[in-house]
């Protein structure tokens, strides 16, 4: 899933200053499962810049609204009735949520309340982890599944560099080795072959340096 | 074809040594650095923006050098540049006269002045080795396209016995060499039980037939830069019986003592089988070089 956090406080209040009427959409997908953005940070937040604003002698008024999915026209198109007279919309969906609301309603301005930090998973309660770049090339099949593009902090393919120490990475004792880590599973599983092989220069033009990815099935395509 | 290959083909026993670029366009600072080390070793690395800090470049530095005479070995990461800056600069290289690449992936930008930099890694040192390789082989870029004068580098690469998994460092280092890495310069040995095992398993699987293995070695200044080393500097293993040592002298006898522990490294490894020579990265101090070469019996005729 996305995985986001709210932006400051006060980064976000001084967004919507300028405005009377602030609708805060929330999105019920993933950033409600990591806790940044769903029914109840959208309530809360509301509650928040309401008392904020109002301190500082600003008038102004906020509405709320939490949709199943902020990446979907479907459920966008339900925020059409709630949007009349409304000024801003600040959203507590990912950037995809963000885009697609200001993209759907041109005619007013949208402020990000996240800041979409990652493709990842809650390993515990409270620790979300990054596991998948989106690179557009997957090759976690010769890596045990595990991916050296997001947990190899250089993002080798051929790895581990020197720095690897006792299942740490260099950078900080925090971070495992994700080429230990591919090394120990490859081991286990009994193909510490597939490490024999040289891993070819990526081809990068899938990932955002290839410019904006879109994907076009034509059995389902629809003009 | 290069002084350095010439020598390691010739079967000597060589000695490089490490020479960082200053942190600004002072090239008297390089050539100062040079004429410390000229005549008394065989060539001269200069590290890439080591440690993430921004010098001058590797490639301009190592021309000064080349100025005066002295066989230069450039290295190159893969942290800051592409494919194609990678390519342009081995051909840029090249034509200055640089005929040595140590190909690495270089040090983490987090342990430089720019830790808010975005690093490239476009490639690893293993696909860069590869890369110099055909272009010299094949005479063809990655991209496929011919090469207009064919840069006839003399390809090495790293390794650090010292990191983990242990197990696994001989069949990378075969990685590199099967790339086309003709040699190998080490990290730093404290630990020479370790690196023993480590040059059994080279001599074993033959690989010092394939590529001449030089041996890294660094002068220990004091006991705190020791037990800097061993607890904050990754992958590096300093035996506590060193640190003990250079404890046990007084202060202002450590740096001797430092020098004493690198020259009986040195005797060391020269017993050991499958070393083709000593790579010695004196940090911030290359004026020692020249007192641990002769100290150490390394080279015959000395200037």
């Amino acid at each position: 899933m996305i995985i986001a956090e709210r932006k400051p406080f006060d980064e976000i209040k001084k967004m919507i200053l300028p405005h009377k009427r602030v609708l805060l959409v929330g999105c019920g997908t993933c950033v409600s499962v990591c806790m940044s953005g769903g029914e109840k940070e959208t309530k809360i937040l509301a509650l928040s810049l309401k008392m904020a604003t109002r301190l500082e002698g600003k008038e102004i008024e906020f509405f709320e609204e939490t949709i199943i999915r902020q990446c979907e026209w479907e459920f966008v198109d339900e925020l059409i009735d709630k949007i009349k007279d409304i000024d801003a919309i600040l959203s507590l969906g990912c950037g995809i949520g963000v885009s697609v609301i200001a993209e759907r309603f041109p005619q007013i301005p949208v402020y990000p309340a996240l800041n979409t930090s990652f493709l990842g998973f809650p390993e515990k309660q409270g620790l979300w982890v990054e596991r998948c770049g989106a690179c557009g090339n997957c090759i976690l099949h010769l890596t045990a599944g595990i991916c050296p593009v997001v947990r190899c902090s250089k993002g080798l393919f051929n790895g581990p560099c020197g720095g690897s120490n006792k299942g740490k990475c260099e950078i900080s004792k925090d971070v495992p080795c994700a080429w230990q880590i591919i090394y120990d599973r490859l081991k286990e599983l009994n193909k510490l072959e597939l490490l024999d092989e040289i891993i070819p220069p990526k081809d990068w033009s899938t990932e955002r340096s290839g410019g904006l990815r879109k994907i076009i099935r034509e059995d389902v395509y629809m003009i | 074809m290069g002084k350095l290959k010439e020598l390691l083909e010739k079967k000597t026993f060589v000695v490089t040594a490490e020479c960082g670029p200053p942190k600004g366009a002072d090239r008297g600072i390089i050539e100062k650095k040079g004429g410390l080390l000229k005549g008394y070793v065989d060539a001269v690395n200069v590290t890439d923006n080591q440690t993430s800090i921004v010098r001058m470049s590797s490639i301009a530095s190592c021309a000064i050098l080349k100025g005066l005479e002295i066989e230069p070995i450039m290295q190159m990461t893969t942290r800051d540049r592409n494919r194609i800056t990678i390519q342009s600069d081995i051909f840029g290289a090249y034509a200055l006269g640089i005929e040595n690449i140590l190909c690495l992936s270089g040090d983490h930008q987090k342990f430089g002045n720019h830790p808010q930099a975005r690093n490239v890694f476009d490639l690893d040192s293993i696909q860069l080795i590869q890369t110099v390789k055909m272009m010299r082989d094949e005479g063809k870029v990655l991209g496929g396209d011919s090469i207009e004068g064919i840069p006839k580098m003399f390809i090495g690469a790293v390794e650090n016995p010292f990191a983990d998994p242990f197990e696994f460092r001989l069949p990378r280092l075969s990685k590199k060499i099967r790339a086309g890495a003709e040699f190998i310069q080490t990290q730093c040995i404290f630990n020479l039980e370790k690196f023993k095992r480590f040059m059994e398993g080279i001599v074993e699987k033959g690989l010092s037939e394939k590529a001449y293995i030089l041996a890294g070695i660094t002068p220990l200044k004091s006991a705190g830069m020791a037990n800097y080393i061993k607890n904050s500097v990754a992958g590096m293993d300093v035996p506590d019986e060193i640190i003990t040592r250079l404890k046990g002298v007084a202060k202002e006898k450590q740096k001797e003592e430092g020098i004493e522990i690198c020259v009986e490294t040195i005797e060391e490894i020269k017993k050991i089988e499958g070393v083709a020579g000593i790579h010695i990265m004196a940090i911030e101090w290359e004026e020692v070089v020249p007192f641990i070469v002769k100290r150490a019996n390394l080279k015959i005729n000395l200037p």
